[in-house]
């Protein structure tokens, strides 16, 4: 018997590593993406936990939408990355302070 | 222990350690296919949680579609690896700590205390010609049909958004225009200059 | 046929007005000719339509006029309206303000020969006849001030008509500013009136004086002040200003730096007249308070006296006559105090003819000698310029008073009324008035003795070139003498000593110190008759002689007097220091106070505090913010997970 507990603490430690992962790779925005992706997954996984436990489908449909959204932001990012990366010949977050006051 | 217990303990365990490679490995390539690798796991638990359309909606959209980008770009881009890893060490400590204090945090919120079996049972299993496709679709084009209808524009917004911005026009780029060559006339190509046939001394 | 004479008034107003636009707005285009015609055209029909008035009212005894013609607006029941009150009072204004403007209009012709601003002087002086009949005729304060304001304008904009000369410039500043002191203490009390009557209808107010005759107003808290007599002084306050009474008198002196035939027009026959008009329209208000007559008859005296001793040391031909003015006016304003306000009047009206004859032969002395006008430099012109001598002799002595001349039935009247005051006050006139007849028979006959007569010592070029101006100079002289001689025979038993002018002026029997003098007045010989036994026809004697004796006899004496009298002198020539005091204590105070407020107040305070040291404390504040905005996309990262991790602490701790 797996109870609704492990699968939220399974989906708290993903979002936890992935806080980490901002911390540890604070300098690499594509790793800086991948950890935003994997938080959107632990999300995911609670509401898909208690969609299944309280036996209402519309949690899948959050998460539905949720895919939806965190494709088109993946996208995108990636495209101001390419841009990003076209102009200064880096992607480096070190020499990204245009916005210092 | 069940299968679906060895199912879902297995699968938790190399979902944590492949999340755990994504954020300390130094190729972001590496990170990339590990994380393709968490994917695939979490795709497996949401099997055990009956959400099989969702499962494969994640290996197929994420996998193979924005993880795919995500190694295009990486390998498109030329990355100094070793710039990005400066500070690594120096924050490790600072980032498992905060970590483990949110861990810490998030999980006596979450725990069996709150969330156990007593709290929540496990709900009863479906019947074998259940299908959460034909659910999850029930729902989406009739209650959730505009939330739906939306969401597909902001798909396109974003298909729309990703070309607009990484489209450059080159100015070197030398193109064909057909319909010029096919309007062409003969006096544009031609001229008839009349001469003596003899040079005159 | 009330309608027609509405009609009339409306278009003696009018008139000038339309002349004055088209010679103002189009003056290139109508040309000098067609700008001197437009105006002298409009000028005469309002002359025409004034004298036709003057007949109906006067010879045909036809009832006041007091109507309404346009209601500007209504605010909080309070009407502004344009109106006109004709009575004979006005009507009599009428009559002098067109003829005399008339009479200039014709007399400018020569005067400003060859002026570039021709077209512009013209338009002013029609655009001043139209506004003072708007003042004359008026039937309530807000037009009476308009009018008021108007001719004010105006005689800025004449003053200061040669814009290039530097004097003329200070001077019609000077006549502004000091008007403008006088207007405000008149607006305050046509404050007084709206707020004390309600109205500013002139019949309403005066209907209804007995509604306020007790009232107190405290202006300093503890003392109760009477509501009339402060209204009435501050009315008076604007005469001052207008009518140049010590110590607003200033700016008359210095406003002869403009054209001569303006001098004539309005800063001696009319404009400055307006505040004696003034006063006696208001009669019914001024006969209530004792206060303010004592005030009135006071201010005039020293006026009357102190001015005319300063046109004693006087070499310019027009200050001269400028003071005489000042002096005259004194006078008038003591009739006032006196409760005499027909003989003001009557004053006012000889006045305007003898004083105007004055100016307008000054300037045609002045044109002969080609704008020279240093008296010192004249003399013997009697064989060059008959008509100016002649013309000039008869304005100086109906100025002095000779008996039968115009000035002596107005001002004999005027000093006899004062001997019979009894207003706190009116001994210090009355001896005030009798030493100004001496006063005035000396600097007249000295004027006139040094101009006309004497030595010739004027240069060579001068003296070969000196002829009688052209006609249009002539003419008005000649017209301004004959009232200059009669008008006074002609009017004083009805306007100093008849009932003239009816219900226009109120007085009160204790104050009928004119209808104490009718009852033994016996017709305008026995006055003359009369007079010879009287101090004011000998000291005028005395002044003449005195001038003669001075001036004709041992012109070296004047220069010994000077010397020994150093000290008056002085004080004199520097007409008792007033101009020096106001540029000390009022010019200087308020520059220093401006100063002081400007460097303190505005630099210090407003700029420094409020403006630059807001600025520089959210600059400062921002400075020290700012180092926040790393632009690393981390660190708002980090703020964002430690906010979340606080969040997060508070929702499980708590």
């Amino acid at each position: 018997m797996i109870a609704l507990s492990d699968f939220l603490i399974l989906g708290a430690i993903l979002f936890c590593l992935s806080v980490a992962g901002i911390f540890l790779n604070r300098k690499n925005v594509i790793i800086l993406l991948m950890a935003i992706e994997l938080m959107l997954l632990a999300v995911n996984m609670n509401f898909i936990a208690f969609s299944h436990y309280l036996g209402d489908i519309s949690g899948q449909v959050f998460v539905f939408f949720i895919l939806t959204v965190a494709a088109a932001e993946a996208a995108i990012g990636l495209a101001i990355l390419v841009v990003l990366f076209r102009s200064k010949r880096t992607i480096n977050v070190d020499d990204l302070d245009t916005l210092k006051g | 222990m069940g299968i679906e217990q060895f199912i879902f303990y297995f699968f938790a365990l190399v979902m944590v350690a492949s999340a755990t490679m994504v954020i300390t490995v130094r190729n972001p390539v590496q990170a990339a296919l590990f994380l393709v690798l968490t994917f695939f796991s979490c795709a497996i638990i949401w099997m055990v949680l009956e959400a099989e359309f969702l499962a494969i909606v994640l290996v197929l959209v994420y996998v193979g579609a924005v993880m795919v980008l995500f190694l295009f770009v990486v390998m498109m881009l030329d990355i100094n690896i070793d710039r990005m890893r400066e500070g690594f060490i120096r924050y490790l400590p600072f980032g498992v700590l905060v970590g483990l204090l949110m861990a810490g945090m998030l999980i006596s919120v979450v725990g069996s205390v709150n969330f156990g079996l007593d709290k929540f049972a496990e709900p009863a299993r479906h019947a074998a010609d259940y299908n959460n496709t034909r659910e999850l679709g029930l729902v989406l084009y009739t209650k959730y049909v505009y939330p739906f209808e939306i969401a597909a524009v902001i798909l396109l917004v974003a298909i729309v958004a990703a070309i607009a911005l990484t489209l450059r026009r080159r100015p070197t780029t030398k193109y064909q225009k057909p319909e010029e060559q096919i309007a062409v006339k003969r006096d544009d190509r031609i001229r008839l200059v009349s001469m003596n046939s003899e040079k005159k001394k | 046929m009330p309608d027609n004479m509405q009609t009339i008034y409306i278009w003696i107003v009018l008139a000038p007005l339309i002349g004055s636009i088209i010679a103002g707005l189009f003056g290139k285009k109508v040309g000098r000719a067609g700008a001197h015609w437009v105006t002298i055209i409009g000028v005469g029909v309002s002359c025409v339509l004034s004298i036709i008035v003057f007949k109906h009212m006067v010879f045909d005894g036809a009832d006041p006029f007091n109507g309404s013609v346009y209601t500007w607006l209504v605010s909080d029941g309070v009407k502004f309206e344009i109106g006109f009150l004709i009575d004979k009072l006005s009507a009599m204004m009428m009559v002098v303000v067109t003829f005399v403007s008339l009479m200039v209009h014709i007399y400018t012709i020569g005067y400003m020969h060859g002026d570039p601003g021709y077209q512009r002087f013209f338009s002013y002086i029609s655009l001043f006849t139209f506004s003072m009949l708007m003042l004359v005729m008026s039937n309530n304060f807000m037009q009476l001030f308009f009018g008021w304001e108007a001719v004010g304008l105006i005689s800025y904009l004449l003053i200061g008509f040669w814009f290039k000369k530097e004097t003329a410039i200070y001077a019609n500043m000077k006549a502004f500013l000091v008007n403008r002191v006088g207007d405000f203490g008149f607006l305050l009390g046509i404050a007084g009136v709206l707020m004390y009557f309600g109205t500013l209808d002139y019949a309403t107010v005066f209907a209804n004086t007995d509604s306020v005759v007790g009232k107190t107003i405290q202006i300093i808290p503890g003392s109760d002040w009477s509501v009339l007599t402060l209204i009435c002084i501050c009315l008076f306050i604007g005469a001052m200003g207008k009518s140049a009474q010590v110590p607003l008198h200033v700016w008359l002196p210095d406003s002869m730096e403009g054209p001569t035939p303006i001098s004539a027009l309005i800063h001696a026959a009319t404009m400055v007249t307006a505040g004696i008009y003034m006063v006696a329209r208001m009669s019914p208000l001024f006969e209530l308070s004792e206060t303010a007559l004592s005030f009135v008859i006071v201010i005039g005296a020293i006026t009357a006296l102190f001015m005319g001793l300063l046109g004693l040391v006087q070499n310019d031909i027009k200050r001269v006559v400028a003071y005489s003015t000042l002096s005259q006016l004194g006078y008038m304003t003591v009739a006032l105090g006196a409760s005499a306000y027909a003989a003001g009047i009557f004053h006012l009206m000889t006045h305007a003819f003898f004083k105007a004859l004055l100016f307008l032969a000054a300037g045609s002395v002045i044109i002969a000698m080609h704008h020279e006008q240093d008296m010192r430099k004249m003399g013997g012109l009697r064989k060059y310029m008959p008509i100016t001598w002649i013309t000039s002799l008869i304005g100086s002595l109906a100025l002095i008073g000779a008996p039968g001349f115009a000035g002596f039935f107005s001002k004999d009247s005027i000093i006899e009324a004062v001997g019979l005051s009894t207003i706190p006050g009116s001994g210090f006139a009355y001896f005030a008035v009798l030493g100004g007849v001496f006063v005035t028979a000396l600097y007249s006959f000295r004027m006139y003795f040094l101009v006309f007569h004497g030595k010739e010592r004027m240069d060579e070029h001068t003296r070969s070139h000196l002829h009688e101006p052209s006609w249009v100079v002539t003419v008005p002289l000649i017209l301004l003498a004959i009232p200059s001689v009669i008008i006074g025979f002609i009017f004083v038993s009805d306007m100093s000593f008849g009932n003239f002018f009816g219900d226009a002026i109120k007085v009160l029997p204790q104050h009928d110190v004119l209808g104490q003098l009718a009852e033994n007045y016996h017709g305008p010989f026995g006055m003359i008759l009369h007079s010879l036994v009287t101090w004011p026809f000998w000291l005028a004697l005395a002044g003449v002689a005195t001038a003669w004796f001075l001036y004709m006899k041992r012109p070296d004496i004047p220069g010994m007097i000077q010397d020994k009298l150093k000290f008056v002198h002085k004080v004199l020539d520097n007409k008792y220091y007033v101009d020096r005091f106001n540029e000390i204590v009022f010019a200087g105070g308020s520059r220093f106070l401006g100063k002081l407020l400007w460097q303190n107040g505005d630099v210090r305070v407003i700029d420094g505090v409020i403006i630059n040291g807001s600025a520089k404390t959210v600059g400062w504040i921002a400075g020290i913010v700012r180092r926040l905005q790393t632009g690393y996309l981390y660190n708002y990262a980090f703020a964002m997970i430690f906010g979340l991790l606080f969040l997060l602490g508070v929702f499980v701790l708590a």
